[in-house]
């Protein structure tokens, strides 16, 4: 189960805007879901390792060779707004 | 000499090494059937037949279709998402660069589910994607365009993803071949992220034979991709025509009476089952004791590792950003209120509750664990099988609009196909013949058989199936458009 305040806290963790009829629907669906979800909490999984990685790689280092990297033009090419051979956002204390 | 569109691309190398055919001739064949696409499987296709005569590689020209998962350099690459609206990436991913390095020309790319977040391509930005068997009903997802435009012959082949099913379910529901090879065979470089741990590249073809060959010009390690991993052998054609010795084990978990199966996919099933028997398998019931809880387990991990990846997009570096956001924050949530949509919406959220404080320990530290067991099943079941054989998708493909108001019905599509990619495992889907939904139907619709091995068994895999497919002896004549 998940209520409203809980799915508007998320929202805001996730930088996600939601409206009225979004926070509804979420509330009712995620619910469903979890309550799914929720059957792994029956299972018995004392002292089992999690798993983050199914392939055991560790440590996949290279050599520290300067190589080419994009052009700045070409980076900043798909960009919505820039300035100064920069991307461009609005001032965060605005 | 029939078509050229209705040769296998094996078939089409072949022709073009003996010189009866010319690749701009093929080419221009299947631009030709792709501008006419009325499936919507296409994003995009060339829009010219490149100005090559002979062309170096062991692929000779052969067209290629790609998700639009994958980055193409300068050609549109959209994941199916409002948020990447007509962005052309500086670069092109390594699976593709490698098939192109290989002599293949790129087509077309496909439809899909929003960043590979779906089973039925309804979840595309771009409109949904019919399936050529009945354009009533879903492709599958999220590689239906590449399912789609290869079951109607719009293409030779395709590649897609596979993150829970993405390339296995929509090859079942389109009756053509899907494979989704072990973790870190193909490189992830360029490939627009959804869940990383889970993501794997794969071919999407007409026959076992096709699978193989495109699949060995997609494996092997990438220094850009620190997680792939060098095939130990080379994928060879496929040959085998008997199955003597081999064992299968059919889990209980994920037959039968299980989550949602159809009666008429099960009977397509057990008819297979005889089948392999008569070609000298041996099928004997096993368990998979944590299989039924692997869809639990995905839909916390992916859903988690997506809220993450998907935070990129915010309206700064490329893609969409919405208008009159007066600070940053607002730009951030404003542009992902209007780019993103339902369904990616509603995994960003599923993600982010399960890694955030108060639930992370109960979801997302659970999951992992129960991935652990899942993995141990697996290991231990193929001390005693060869192979895990199973119905890929628990249904025929299902009516346009009957399962998006319904997130946790379309879910259970993965259900068996998520326990695999959960332990990282090859597994393919071959046609298994044509089935009639329970709700009844004049038609009937396909239906895959799944074949899952231990980590880096595709040649063993591809041979099985190979066999299979002769014994099968599937027509796919109801897709073609």
């Amino acid at each position: 189960m998940i209520d409203r305040e809980q799915v508007l806290h998320v929202a805001r963790l996730a930088r996600l805007e939601l409206d009225d009829q979004e926070v509804a629907r979420m509330v009712g669906e995620l619910s469903d879901v979890l309550d799914h979800i929720e059957r792994i909490g029956e299972l018995d999984l004392e002292g089992v390792a999690p798993t983050s990685h199914v392939v055991e790689v560790a440590n996949a280092l290279r050599q520290d060779e300067p190589r080419a990297s994009l052009p700045p033009e070409v980076a900043l090419g798909a960009a919505p707004e820039v300035e100064a051979q920069g991307f461009s956002v609005p001032s965060p204390q605005a | 000499m029939s078509a050229p569109t209705d040769l296998t691309a094996a078939q089409a190398v072949d022709a073009l090494g003996r010189g009866e055919l010319s690749a701009g001739e093929l080419f221009a064949a299947y631009r030709e059937r792709a501008a006419a696409d009325d499936l919507n499987a296409f994003a995009w296709v060339a829009d010219e037949t490149p100005a090559r005569g002979a062309v170096e590689g062991p692929l000779r020209g052969v067209p290629i279709a790609v998700k639009d998962l994958f980055c193409t350099e300068g050609v549109p690459s959209q994941a199916g998402s409002r948020i990447l609206e007509g962005y052309r990436p500086p670069y092109t991913a390594t699976a593709v660069e490698r098939l192109l390095g290989a002599g293949a020309t790129l087509l077309a790319k496909t439809n899909q589910d929003e960043f590979a977040m779906g089973s039925s391509n309804e979840n595309c930005a771009f409109g949904p994607v019919l399936n050529p068997w009945s354009r009533e009903c879903v492709p599958g997802g999220s590689s239906g365009g590449s399912a789609a435009a290869v079951a109607a012959g719009l293409a030779p082949w395709a590649i897609g993803t596979d993150t829970g099913g993405s390339n296995r379910q929509p090859a079942a529901l389109c009756g053509i071949v899907g494979l989704k090879p072990t973790y870190g065979a193909v490189s992830r470089y360029g490939m627009i992220a959804f869940a990383s741990s889970l993501d794997q590249a794969g071919p999407l073809t007409r026959d076992v034979t096709d699978a193989a060959l495109l699949l060995r010009h997609m494996v092997g390690r990438d220094p850009c991709d620190s997680t792939s991993l060098a095939f130990p052998e080379e994928i060879a054609t496929p040959t085998a025509e008997r199955l003597d010795g081999i064992r299968l084990g059919v889990p209980e978990e994920l037959s039968g009476e299980a989550e949602g199966i159809e009666p008429g996919v099960q009977e397509a099933f057990e008819r297979t089952l005889r089948t392999a028997e008569e070609l000298g398998a041996t099928v004997e019931t096993t368990r998979l004791r944590h299989a039924e809880h692997g869809l639990s387990a995905y839909y916390v991990l992916a859903p988690a590792e997506a809220s993450s990846n998907l935070a990129r997009y915010d309206g700064v570096r490329y893609g969409l950003r919405a208008g009159k956001a007066n600070d940053l924050v607002s730009l951030y949530t404003r542009t992902r209120h209007e780019g993103f949509g339902p369904e990616v919406k509603r995994r960003i959220m599923l993600g982010t509750f399960a890694l955030s404080s108060g639930y992370y320990d109960a979801y997302y530290a659970r999951a992992q664990k129960v991935r652990t067991k899942i993995a141990q099943d697996f290991a231990t079941a193929f001390e005693r099988f060869d192979f895990i054989v199973t119905p890929t998708a628990p249904t025929v493909a299902f009516g346009l609009g009957t399962k998006v108001a319904d997130p946790l019905a379309m879910y259970l599509n993965d259900y068996c196909t998520v326990p695999m990619s959960l332990a990282g495992l090859p597994a393919i889907s071959i046609p298994n013949g044509l089935a009639v939904p329970p709700q009844g139907g004049q038609v009937g619709l396909p239906t895959g058989f799944q074949i899952a091995g231990p980590a880096f068994s595709e040649n063993a895999i591809l041979d099985a199936a190979h066999a299979l497919e002769g014994a099968i002896g599937f027509d796919a004549g109801g897709g073609r458009a």
